[in-house]
Parts: structure tokens; sequence; C-alpha cells
């Protein structure tokens, strides 16, 4: 019994191993000498991962008595998890070593939050769900606050890391309120106290408790104020992680727990997410104007998309849901290209941020400059490329679903949106003569960017089949 | 063959409109013009053999939508061979004609090009029309009808740097928007009745459009004559009949051949052949008939009298050719389709020819146009005045009264006065035409006294200077002169002849030639028992009409489709009970004459205005001047419509411009984007405060807001 349920958790297994004998064997070896390898090898490993679950994985196995669930819907998150992972160890090496930053604990910590992930999106239970969220959340704190020198660093670490303990607070109430009145922890028992329709009202205070915790994670407005100080804050290549793997965990786990617990009262908590997705959306957009740092910019541009990525969530359904993961595959996929370019930002070799600085940067780098326009008009939701179909996904899933008004304040709020994408474009194209930026040295920047850029065009022919991919896993998880 | 008719021409337009570049300007010329030729032969072949039948030629699938099935497909019948050979002929007249006409245009400078443009708009003009007159279903015939009001818009605009030019081609353009909206209305109706665009399908379903009512404007109509009245409204833009008439004029503005070929002899008379190929549905459509009538009565009177007092020499012949093709639908409409197709042809030859006259007066005269700067050009210009004075001739009717030795228009236009005579019963339509085949002869003559006669006038350098034109805008003239000489009493039996022949030239069964032959005889009959006796007419009438009746319902048993009958066969249709051409045939003797009459006082009176006493007009005019300043001004037309229709529509547009654009759609955008946004960023800015404190109260406030809004929204609710 142990043992098949050993089986079916067995690369989260292999991950949290291979992350404390790697702890283990740097502590007592070479320490950071050995960084540079240890990323790459994390990041191998975190690949074939990746391709063991996705090739693998087949069917829906429950193990621990219902505490831990391998679906479709999991492995879709998790291949999503550990490749935007991976992908964002690796185009981070560069920007670490040179600025010396090359600890060996960083890519072990990066291990252990996907373990942490992985368990989060597999999670039956409140419990393993707990689990798994603060695995996730105390090795981003560590990141956060990774340059111990520099005050901003610790700064955001520290500010994550008290309204992360408010939020975890706010998640646990939530967790012992569902549990009083369902008198179990586990998924199943409490959709089966929850019923079709009307829930009682203290489930519901839980439910709206633990969304709250929830929503911290994915940063959706109100609870999205970390946000834009610990991106800036935080090294970059932190940052281009904050803003992937771990939104894309937050957001498999509020569909797993709204869907495997809350499946049956979904127009309570549609309401809720409707709501935290037009606020999202707008104050996503409309702040983002104001900013000066990059870096912050896309911070309130994550936040809009996670209001995008919620709306498809609001919907209830499972196309909802499809749309949802469509979305966060396509917005993962962006912003690792649109951190691979800021990654690659710098001038005399100190790392800038600043968006004035791109002035006529495609005069310098037009191969760059167009690369990083189709980004940023994919972010923009510009047809014909891939960024517009993803928010067709969840536009069409929330019509569909009877929340015309949100579909039409997504549009609204994403045409609000587009003058800050475009206004990069416009500094980078036709901005004042000034001081350009370096070359950079880092070609796997350089390939990540181009290759994101690329898929945004050429994914327009059949988004490279993850809609079928999506859409299964969707049907594992709404039933 | 019918295939390279239709489209030799567009593949001419489209080299010597893209590719004039590669292989040059007169090379675009020569290939247009010469493919223009090589289709009117062909066209001749396709006239002279055609035995009659309908034939169908699907060319390609285009639409099939639902139980919209719509492929391109061209439809040979008589009316169809007419039409291809008076489109063609007239076309390659006129390409060749432009050779000379358009060789040096002062409207542009050195280094310009625009003769291949214009040989380009020239093809494909005559392509959009054989796309309209070989059409075998309605969408496609819009196609060709919209095809040529572009080609139109073009032309009329072609010299595009006059403002005057310009607003004419806009002007042409709305107007027939306004027609266009009544033929797509009609189409739509047919479409939603019968189901099917088919013309065959269409005609077939006619009798059962009689007896069908449809709901329209809140009103309920029969839906026979709603839908031939819809359709005429597309005919009446097209045709320039009244009310939609006011573009007609204005498109002067474009060169002269494009008049001679567009605005005389073939677009213009679209409506005329929409008219008479809808025959089917307009014999169940009486009051829409009787509408035709009236509206092309009033038109030929009205463009006569205005016709009168122009100075222009292009508009006199634009108002002619207004109230020519009143005579047209006049014809159309009580009946006689074959009169009217007649009429059609041979005032394509002597108005082109008029028009290509007047080109050639024009040209000689420098680009002068005004009639008061012409005078004693007969000599100058000798062959143009033949070719005016064969022209004349042919439109004011002259020929032998009584036998069917005459010039073209005398033949024709005598059949459509005798038909108007015979459908109307001697009323308003009648009188009407014979007062204007008067003004006719009034104004042609004015115009030729004018220009050709008297003392030379205006601009003495200018005269000192005419001198004939090229030999290729002379030889059309002479091609077109043969036709208005020849062409009605060549084919006059084929159109008005008797019956057997009609029906016979445009591929009518014979069954319904008996049923009309033998009234025919009884018409016969009642005419020599005494003139005036109706009761003797009315009693045969009622007679064949029976009879008449009886022969539909026996070719009824007989059709195929037992929903609906099948399509008539033949060109065009003529109920059973209509015998309007019989009776016009045995009009009194005095009713034969009378256009001749018109004809012959016109003339006496122009004669001695223009000739004999050249002070009279100016006289006449002061001293009924508010009646000359009437006719000047064209009724006030272009005022009224000014007034009523596009001083509103500009002060709703500018309402709309600077009100609803301006002030509401661009206000709130920019109060958004520069007013509102700005501030909630800021607003958002100072929220984020850096102070942990603040985040963490927000998260509270936020739980509470949550916590509510699902209390309030939720499905608990």
């Amino acid at each position: 019994m142990i043992q098949a349920d050993l089986n079916i958790i067995l690369p989260e297994i292999v991950l949290a191993l291979y992350a404390m004998g790697a702890l283990v064997a740097a502590v007592y070896t070479g320490k950071d000498r050995f960084a540079g390898a240890l990323i790459w090898l994390t990041a191998g490993l975190m690949a074939v991962l990746a391709a063991w679950i996705g090739i693998t994985g087949e069917g829906t196995n429950v193990a621990f008595g219902g505490m831990f669930h391998d679906d479709g819907f999991a492995r879709f998150a998790k291949v999503a998890i550990l490749l935007s992972g991976a992908a964002v160890l690796v185009m981070g090496q560069d920007f670490m070593a040179k600025r010396d930053m090359m600890k060996f604990e960083y890519p072990i910590l990066v291990a252990l939050s996907a373990v942490g992930m992985m368990m989060m999106v597999s999670a039956g239970d409140l419990m393993a769900l707990y689990m798994g969220l603060e695995l996730q959340s105390l090795s981003l704190y560590v990141v956060a606050a990774m340059r111990r020198d520099s005050v901003r660093s610790t700064e955001a670490g520290l500010k994550y890391f008290v309204l992360g303990a408010l939020s975890s607070g706010l998640l646990l109430y939530g967790a012992s309120l569902v549990y009083g009145y369902a008198g179990t922890t586990l998924f199943s028992g409490i959709i089966a106290a929850a019923g079709e329709g009307q829930a009682p009202l203290g489930l519901l205070f839980g439910l709206v408790f633990v969304m709250a915790g929830l929503a911290f994670k994915v940063s959706a407005v109100p609870f999205h104020m970390w946000t834009p100080d610990v991106y800036e804050g935080s090294p970059t290549p932190v940052t281009a992680f904050f803003a992937t793997a771990p939104k894309m965990a937050a957001m498999g786990l509020l569909a797993r727990v709204l869907h495997d617990a809350f499946g049956g009262v979904s127009a309570d908590w549609g309401q809720v997410l409707a709501l935290l997705s037009l606020l999202s959306m707008f104050l996503g957009a409309v702040a983002a104007i104001g900013q000066t740092n990059i870096k912050r910019l896309m911070a309130y541009s994550s936040i809009a998309h996670m209001g995008y990525a919620l709306m498809g969530l609001a919907a209830g359904t499972a196309f909802g849901v499809q749309a949802m993961l469509v979305y966060m595959a396509i917005y993962v996929t962006m912003n690792v290209g649109t951190f691979a370019f800021i990654l690659s930002m710098e001038r005399d070799g100190q790392p800038v941020t600043d968006i004035a600085s791109l002035n006529q940067y495609a005069k310098a780098f037009p191969g760059r400059a167009l690369a990083m326009l189709v980004l940023l008009f994919s972010l923009a939701g510009v047809p014909p490329l891939v960024g517009f179909f993803g928010k067709l996904y969840v536009l069409r899933a929330a019509y569909e679903a009877g929340l015309a008004w949100l579909a039409v304040a997504g549009v609204i709020a994403s045409v609000i949106g587009a003058f800050y994408y475009l206004r990069i474009v416009y500094f980078m194209y036709f901005g004042e003569e000034g001081e350009t930026l370096d070359r950079g040295t880092a070609p796997v920047s350089l390939v990540f960017l181009m290759a994101s850029a690329v898929i945004m065009v050429v994914g327009v022919v059949n988004l490279f089949g993850i809609e079928t991919a999506a859409q299964a896993a969707a049907a594992a998880l709404v039933n | 063959m019918e295939q390279i008719i239709l489209f030799a021409p567009l593949v001419g337009a489209i080299i010597a409109g893209f590719g004039w570049r590669i292989i040059g300007e007169t090379a675009a010329q020569w290939l247009t013009t010469g493919i223009l030729f090589l289709v009117c032969a062909l066209s001749w072949a396709v006239f002279l053999g055609h035995d009659g039948t309908t034939q169908h030629i699907e060319v390609m699938r285009w639409i099939q939508s639902g139980t919209l099935d719509t492929s391109w497909g061209i439809r040979v019948d008589r009316l169809t061979a007419i039409m291809l050979i008076v489109v063609t002929t007239v076309s390659a007249l006129v390409h060749l004609y432009s050779l000379g006409y358009m060789a040096h245009d002062e409207n542009w400078g050195e280094g310009e090009s625009y003769k291949a443009r214009f040989f380009a708009y020239l093809s494909f003009f005559t392509f959009a029309m054989l796309m309209l007159v070989t059409a075998d279903n309605l969408v496609q015939m819009f196609f060709g009808w919209e095809g040529v009001g572009v080609a139109s818009y073009l032309l009329i605009g072609f010299y595009y740097k006059k403002p005057s030019a310009n607003a004419a081609a806009i002007k042409a353009f709305v107007v027939n928007r306004v027609g266009d909206f009544g033929f797509a209305l009609g189409i739509f109706g047919l479409f939603y009745l019968v189901d099917s665009i088919m013309m065959d399908d269409i005609f077939a379903a006619a009798p059962m459009l009689a007896e069908t009512q449809l709901t329209f404007l809140w009103t309920e109509w029969n839906a026979a004559n709603l839908l031939a009245f819809l359709l005429f409204v597309g005919a009446m833009g097209k045709s320039a009949q009244l009310f939609l008439h006011t573009w007609l004029p204005d498109a002067m503005e474009g060169p002269t051949p494009v008049s001679a070929l567009i605005h005389a002899a073939t677009m213009v008379t679209a409506g005329v052949f929409l008219v008479c190929r809808m025959s089917p549905l307009m014999e169940y459509a009486p009051e829409a008939k009787m509408f035709v009538v009236y509206i092309g009565a009033v038109t030929a009177f009205f463009a006569a009298t205005v016709g009168l007092v122009q100075n222009d020499i292009k508009r006199v012949i634009a108002y002619s050719t207004c109230s020519q093709l009143g005579y047209m639908f006049v014809a159309a409409g009580v009946g006689v389709y074959s009169v009217a197709m007649f009429h059609l042809f041979t005032h394509a030859f002597f108005k082109a020819m008029l028009f290509l006259g007047a080109g050639s007066v024009i040209h000689a005269m420098h680009h002068e146009q005004d009639m008061r700067n012409y005078g004693a050009l007969r000599k100058k210009i000798p062959y143009t005045f033949w070719a005016m004075m064969i022209g004349t001739l042919a439109i004011t009717g002259v020929g032998i009264p009584l036998t069917t030795i005459g010039f073209a228009g005398f033949l024709s236009k005598d059949a459509i006065i005798e038909s108007a005579y015979a459908g109307t019963a001697g009323g308003f339509a009648f009188w009407a035409l014979v007062v204007a085949a008067l003004f006719t002869s009034f104004y042609s003559w004015r115009l030729m006294f004018m220009t050709f006669y008297g003392k030379a006038r205006g601009d003495k350098h200018t005269h000192e200077h005419a001198h004939e034109s090229p030999m290729v805008m002379l030889v059309p003239l002479g091609v077109l002169a043969l036709g208005a000489i020849f062409s009605g009493m060549v084919w006059y039996g084929s159109f008005f002849g008797d019956h057997n022949q009609v029906n016979k030239f445009f591929g009518i069964p014979a069954h319904h030639a008996e049923a009309a032959d033998g009234h025919g005889e009884a018409a016969k009959d009642g005419e020599t028992a005494t003139h005036g006796d109706t009761a003797a007419a009315t009693e045969s009438h009622g007679e064949t009409a029976g009879h008449g009746t009886e022969t539909a319902a026996h070719g009824a048993d007989e059709g195929h489709a037992p929903a609906m009958g099948a399509a008539p066969e033949g060109a065009i249709y003529m109920a059973a009970d209509n015998h309007v051409m019989d009776e016009a045939h045995h009009a009194p003797k005095w009713v034969k004459v009378s256009p001749f009459v018109a004809m012959v006082t016109g003339f006496g009176i122009a004669f001695w205005f223009y000739i004999l006493n050249p002070a009279m007009p100016g006289r006449v005019a002061e001293a009924n001047r508010p009646l000359y300043l009437f006719l000047l001004n064209k009724w006030y037309f272009d005022e009224i419509y000014d007034f009523i229709f596009v001083r509103p529509a500009q002060a709703v547009g500018r309402f709309f411009w600077k009100r609803g654009d301006g002030r509401v759609i661009d206000g709130t955008i920019n109060g958004i984007a520069m007013g509102a946004v700005p501030w909630f960023t800021r607003l958002a800015g100072r929220a984020q405060s850096g102070y942990i404190f603040t985040y963490a109260f927000a998260m509270v406030i936020g739980i509470v807001i949550l916590v509510t809004w699902m209390v309030m929204t939720g499905g608990a609710q």
C-alpha cells in the first residue's frame, strides 16, 4: 500500500531528496564554487522531471488516503512549473555570476520551492495544501532576501515574509473554519459537506479566508501590495522566478481547492473571484502607467494578468479552467521572455531597470528590440499574437458563464493596459537620443528572449497543442 | 464565345489600368480598343445567329449559402443579344473616338499620364455593363449594376482636379444610391418570397406573387406590385427618371465620349432593360406599371421643357436623353416591352452620335461648350455638321407618315406614342409624349441652328481656329450615322411588326401568339365597325381575355414544377390579356400622324426663332420671364433637394460630427485617458506607501470586502 503511494509521489520525492543531498554535498565540499554547476544540474533535473511527468503520467492516481492527487490537471501545472523554473534558473545564472551572487543555496531553494509547488497543485487535503504552500513560501522568503548586503533585497524579503505570514494566518483561520463546519480536512469530505448550491454560511466564511490566503500568493487585488516592492527589491533572476512558477502553482492550487472542495457552490466563490479579477485587472492596468521602473511595471503587469486568469476561474466551468490553464501557460512563456530581456539590460556592467534607459534601443539592437516588441504586443493582447488568444479564451469563458459584464470590463482594462506596454515600444523605437545600453554577454538570455518571441508569433497556428492538453487537464479537475 | 465577350474587356481594363507602365500608354489604348472591336464583332455574331431560344451558360459558382445559390451565369436571350450589340458597338466606337478626343487634353499638364487610365475605365465599364445585361440572376445583375455605377463615378470625376467634376461624380453616386436602395430591397423581397434570386424561378413564381400579400412599412401590399415598384425605383435612379434625375445633367462634367457611352447609350438605359427583363413580374403588377407610365411620361415632358432653354450643348443633349428615357419607360409601362427595347436600340445609335458630334464640335471649338458662342460652324466642320444633322433628323423623328420609311427615331418614337395611346386609351401619357415630341424637335433644331447657322458669336480667335476632327473621331460618327438612319427600318418588323414576327424574334412560344392573333382579328373587326365605338372594343377585349386565360391555364397544367409552374419562355413576357401592341397597330390615323405634326411644328418654331427672326427668343424669354427662369433653373429641383435633403443631412452630419463625435466620444475618451486614468494612477501610487502596516491593513479591509460581497451577491442569496 505504502509502496503504491510512494510510487505516485516519486517525482516529488526525487526532487526533495536531490535538494537535500545537494545541500549536504555542497556544504561539505566546494560551497559556492559549485553554484554554477548546481544551477545547471537543478535545471536539468527539473526539466527531466517535467518530461517524466508529462510523458509517463496517465489517469487519476490518489495517494495517502486522498491527500495527494496525481491527475491530468496536476500534471499540466507541474510541467509548467518545472519548465518555467528551470528556464528562469538557467537564464539568471549569468546575471548572478556578474554580480557576485552565486550562492549554492539558490538552486537548492528553488528546487525545494518547486517541491512545495508540486505538492500544492496535487493537494487533496487542507493540511497537504498548507504543507506545500509553506514549503514553497519559506523558500521564496529566503530567496527574496538573498542579497543580504542590499537594503532593498532584505526589505523585500522581510516585507514578503511578514505579509506572507499574515496571509498564512488568514488561510489557516479559514481552514479551521472549514474543518469546523465540515468535520474533515479532506477535499472529498468538504465537498460532501458543502453540498450542491447551499452551503452553511460558516463554511463559506472559511472558504473566503482560504481564498484570501491564496489570493495573496497570486497577488490579486487587494492582496497585491507586496508585489511591486518585492519585485523591485529582489534580484532580477528571483523576480523572474516570482513572476512565473509560483503564480502558476498558486493558480493551480486555487483551482483545485475551489473545484475539488467547493465545486458545488461555484456560484458563491464565482462572485468573489469575479470581484478579485475586476479589481486586479483595473488596478494592474492603471497603476502600471505611473511606473518608471520596468520591474515594478512588470509587477503591476502580472497583477493585471492574474486578474484575467482569475476571470477564467470565475466562470466556474470546465471551459473556464481550461481557459485559465491556457492563459497561465501563455503568461509564463511571455514572462520568461520579458525577464530574459530585463536581465540583459545593463549599462557599464550595472543592471538598469529604468524604462527611460531604453530610449532608441531599437537603433542599437534591432533584433532584440523587435523580439521585445512582439512580446510587449503579446502581453497587451494585440492580435494576431498568442497573447491575444489567451485573453480571447478567458473572455469567452466568462461570457459563456454569464459574466458578460466582467468580459467587457476585461476588454476595457486591456485597452488601458495597452498604454504602458506600448510606451516601452515607443521608447525603444521613437525615444529621445541618449546613452544606449550595453550589448550584454548572456547568450542564454538572448536565446530565451528570441524563443519566447518566436513562440508568440508561430504559436498562433495551434498554440503548440496546449489547448487539448489544457482541456484534458480541466476535464480531470471539473466533473 | 459569350465568355470572351464578357471577360475580354475586363482583361483589357486590367492590362491597361495596371500594366500601361510596362506596355506603354499608346499600346494600352490600342489594346483596349482592339479588344472592344473583337468583342463587338462577336456580339454581332451572337445577335444575328440567335434563334430566340433562351440559353444558360454557367461560368463559375459564386455564392452558396443556405438557400441562396448564385453562380456567374450568362443568360443569352433576345434581350441580352440586343444589349450586347448596343453596348459593344457603342463602346467600341467610343474607344476609337477617344483615341482622337483624349489625345491632347488641356486638363492635364505636361508629363501627366491619363490616357491609359481613361481607356481602362472605359473597358471596365464595358465589362460591368455586359455583366449586368448577361446576368441570369439578380445578384449578378446587381454586381454589374454597381459596377457600372463605380465606372460612371470614376469617369464623371475623371478630371479630378476640377471641384465641379468631383461634386458631379459624388452627386451621381449618391443619387444612384437612393435608387439602388430600392433595387436592393426589391431583390431582398424577391428572395424572401421566392427563396431564389434566379430569374427563371422568379418568373415562374410571378403568378404566385400576384396573389401574395406582403407587409412593408406597416402596410399590406400586393407582393408583385410592391416588388415591381421597388425594382423600378432602382431603374429610376440608373435611368435618371424624375425625382432621381438630377445627377444626369451634372454628369456632363465627364469627358464627352463618356457622356456618349455611359450617359446616353448604355448605362442609363439599364433601368429600361431591367423593367423589360422583369416583364414576367411587371405583367402581374398593374399598379406598378401604371406608376412606370406616369413617371416616364412626366419625365419625358419635364426634361423636354428644361431642354428648351439650356445653353450648354451637352446639357441640352443630356436633358434630351432624360426625356427619351421617359419615352422608353412609357412603352415598357404600357406593356409593350419590345417597343421599349426598340427605342433603346435606336436611341443608342443616334444619341451616341449626337454626343460624339457635340464632342467633335467642342473639340473644334477648344472646349467651349456654350452654344451662345457658336454659330456658322457648318462650313468649318462639315462632316460633323452632317453627322449632327442625321442625328437630329433621327431624334426628331423624320420619316414618311403612315409608312415604315424614316430615320430610326421616327419608327421607334412613333411606335411608343401609338403604344401609349393604346395602353392608356388616349390618356395623359399620350399627350405628354406628343407635346414632348414637339419640344424635342424644337430644342434639337435650336441646337443645330445655334451651332451651325447664323453668325459666328463669341471669341473670334476660337472661331478662326475651328478645325475638323481627325479621322478616328469621324469614322465612329459615320458608323453611328448608318445606325441612326437604318436601324429603325431594318428591325421595325422584329420589334413592332405583326405579332408572329415579334414573338419569333423574342422567342415567345406559339400558343401565346395564337391567342393574341385571335384578338388581333377581333380588334380589327371592332376598328372597322366604328372608330369611337368603345363598347365593341371592350366586348372583344373581354372575349379574348377569357380565351387567353384558358390558354394560360392550359399551359400551367403542362408545366413541370407543380407548385410554381414554369417560367414563361422567351426574352419578354406579355400576359395573355396584354394586347396593347396589337391595339397600337390599329390606332387611329390621327394618332399615328400626331408625332409627325408635332415634329414639324417644333421645327417650324425653331426655324422662325433662330433663322428668320433671331431676336425673337430674347423677347419671348423677357415676356415670360418667370417661366423662362423656371425652366432655366430646371424646375428648381436642385434647389428644392438642397433645401429638403442636403441641408438637413449636412446639419445632422455636422451635429454628430461636432457634438456627437467631437464632444461626446472624443471628450469622453480624452477625459478618461487624460483625466480619470492618471488620477487613479496617482491614487494607486500613493496607496503604495511602502509601509508594511498599510499593506496589512489593505489585506484586512480586502477580506472584509470579500466576505461582504459574497454574502450580498453569492449563491446563498
